[in-house]
């Protein structure tokens, strides 16, 4: 571990032990936040005792969806952009000012077109994060060098088998910050559209507690968010490091 | 006169190409460019008349912009040319051939693979079956002297060691017709000497027909049996110089004095070419 990732622990420490310390003492009163350690261990009973069993599968499955689809998508996407440069000239201004759109304020829509429950989530989560994906996609098409695709053409490849064989690898660091901010992005737009959207999951769950004033849940829930978070972005990260730790020259 | 290998062995074939037989004709071939943003054409080649005989390692040289690469370009079949037409074995190129390969200036290896695996990429790829894969890419590694970095990634390699990772590549292929567009280029003096060796050891034994493009007149003359120069934008033809070599040469023949006028006539020749150039650009 290197100076500044210890630095960095210390920071994330020293806050949550400031919080804790603020929340102990009464300074920050109980009904306005509960201090951390309350919050883990009130998490640990809920999720022991399957409280939230169904809301954590329900939001879990959409965010995998939509990640899974603003990937996928987002790739194909980008990979037809790419081979048509008139198109992406077209396109480029309109995917460079997208997130500038809120792109919730179409949920009346999702709801019109797929009911409340997963589609409408799985809906407003792709639309948030395809574009990364889009983006991501073509900027690593643009940085293969071009001797591989005529290293590719000498082989005598197909255009489908280039693609496949030389493209999607020599490209992949640069799709792989894509599909870190796609699972960034659906699972912002799940949870959040959860709020609004749906009669369960996390999102739902959350929301419920705080209307209800069940401060404990509502904490422990967002916690499990963090942590979720906190950890898919330390597993992809892990692998984008491997990825990247291959090819530095 | 391939890089056929023996069963159960790794070693080459050693068979006497035929000189004499012409292997790649390029009759009246052009090539032009648009000009950015016009629809004005410029021309970058030709027109070019030239025949490469079955083993003979030929080397083209020539001003900075005067279409070697665009050349090379075409005697592969990667670009087709605006007129005329370029034959290879007897038959009209449209895209690229089985049995030409290629060795670019930048390097081509891919970043994702290793050594072994990059080697082993095209052959894998062409269907061949899998003990006779491990049998060429160990000879091309030896070959190569690459056998300690086998499991390494181009990450880890040398510059130089990268290019001979693209050179294995291709060879492993068996092409009859080789073509390197300045493949010592990002390399030091000293590496490019016992590189050319190793290239001419490599001729020798797969017989292939060895087309060199090349900024280093010494690496030309020490090289080939014949040396093309080029003339600046639109690139002709100006001047072919026969070296005289026999097959069995070295990077020893730098001291000869036949070396010394090789070179005297071919930087004669480029000389006015480079400062048609120079002299554009001012």
């Amino acid at each position: 571990m290197n100076i500044e990732s210890v630095l960095r622990a210390l920071l994330v420490a020293g806050f949550i032990g400031l919080i804790e310390l603020l929340c102990r003492t009464h300074v920050i009163p109980q009904s306005v936040l509960i201090a951390p350690s309350q919050m883990l261990t009130h998490l640990v009973s809920v999720v022991s005792a399957g409280v939230y069993g169904k809301d954590i599968l329900f939001s879990f499955t959409n965010i995998a969806v939509a990640a899974l689809l603003a990937i996928v998508s987002g790739f194909l996407v980008g990979l037809a952009v790419h081979s048509m440069p008139r198109l992406r000239a077209a396109l480029e201004p309109l995917l460079a000012s997208y997130y500038a759109v809120p792109t919730f304020i179409f949920y009346p829509v999702f709801i019109v077109v797929f009911g409340v429950g997963h589609g409408s989530i799985i809906a407003i989560a792709v639309l948030l994060a395809v574009v990364a994906m889009i983006t991501a996609t073509l900027t690593g098409l643009d940085r293969i060098p071009g001797v591989l695709r005529k290293s590719a053409a000498v082989m005598r490849m197909s255009r489908l088998q280039t693609a496949w064989r030389i493209e999607l690898p020599a490209a992949l660091p640069y799709l792989f910050g894509g599909v870190k901010l796609a699972v960034a992005y659906a699972f912002i737009g799940v949870i959040a559209s959860e709020f609004i959207l749906s009669g369960s999951g996390i999102g739902y769950a959350i929301a419920f507690a705080y209307n209800n004033f069940e401060s404990d849940n509502m904490y422990a829930l967002m916690l499990l968010v963090l942590i979720s978070v906190t950890l898919i972005n330390a597993a992809l990260n892990y692998f984008d490091r491997r990825l990247q730790a291959r090819r530095q020259r | 006169m391939t890089f056929a290998l023996k069963g159960g062995s790794v070693e080459p074939l050693r068979v006497a190409p035929d000189t004499r037989t012409p292997h790649v004709t390029l009759s009246q071939v052009t090539r032009s460019f648009k000009k950015a943003g016009t629809k004005e054409m410029f021309a970058a080649l030709g027109p070019i008349d030239l025949t490469l005989n079955e083993g003979e390692f030929f080397s083209v040289v020539g001003p900075s912009g005067c279409g070697k690469s665009t050349l090379m370009d075409v005697l592969s079949g990667l670009a087709r040319p605006t007129s005329g037409e370029v034959m290879f074995e007897g038959k009209v190129i449209t895209s690229v051939p089985d049995g030409v390969g290629v060795v670019f200036q930048e390097d081509a290896s891919f970043p994702w693979l290793t050594v072994h695996d990059n080697i082993a990429f095209g052959l894998r790829r062409s269907g061949v079956e899998g003990a006779e894969v491990e049998r060429r890419v160990a000879y091309a590694l030896g070959f190569m002297g690459l056998r300690d970095f086998a499991g390494a990634y181009p990450a880890q390699l040398s510059g130089g060691m990268r290019q001979r990772v693209c050179i294995a590549r291709t060879l492993v292929m068996q092409p009859r017709l080789i073509l390197m567009d300045e493949p010592f280029g990002a390399l030091d003096q000293q590496t490019r000497l016992l590189m050319g060796d190793e290239l001419l050891r490599l001729w020798r034994e797969t017989g292939a027909t060895v087309l060199l493009i090349t900024h280093a007149l010494d690496e030309a003359a020490m090289l080939s049996d014949r040396v093309g120069v080029m003339s600046s934008r639109p690139g002709l033809f100006i001047d072919m110089v026969e070296t005289g070599w026999d097959r069995d040469r070295d990077s020893r023949v730098v001291s000869t004095p036949r070396f010394g006028e090789i070179n005297a006539r071919l930087w004669d020749k480029l000389r006015v070419e480079t400062m048609k150039v120079m002299g554009a650009r001012h």
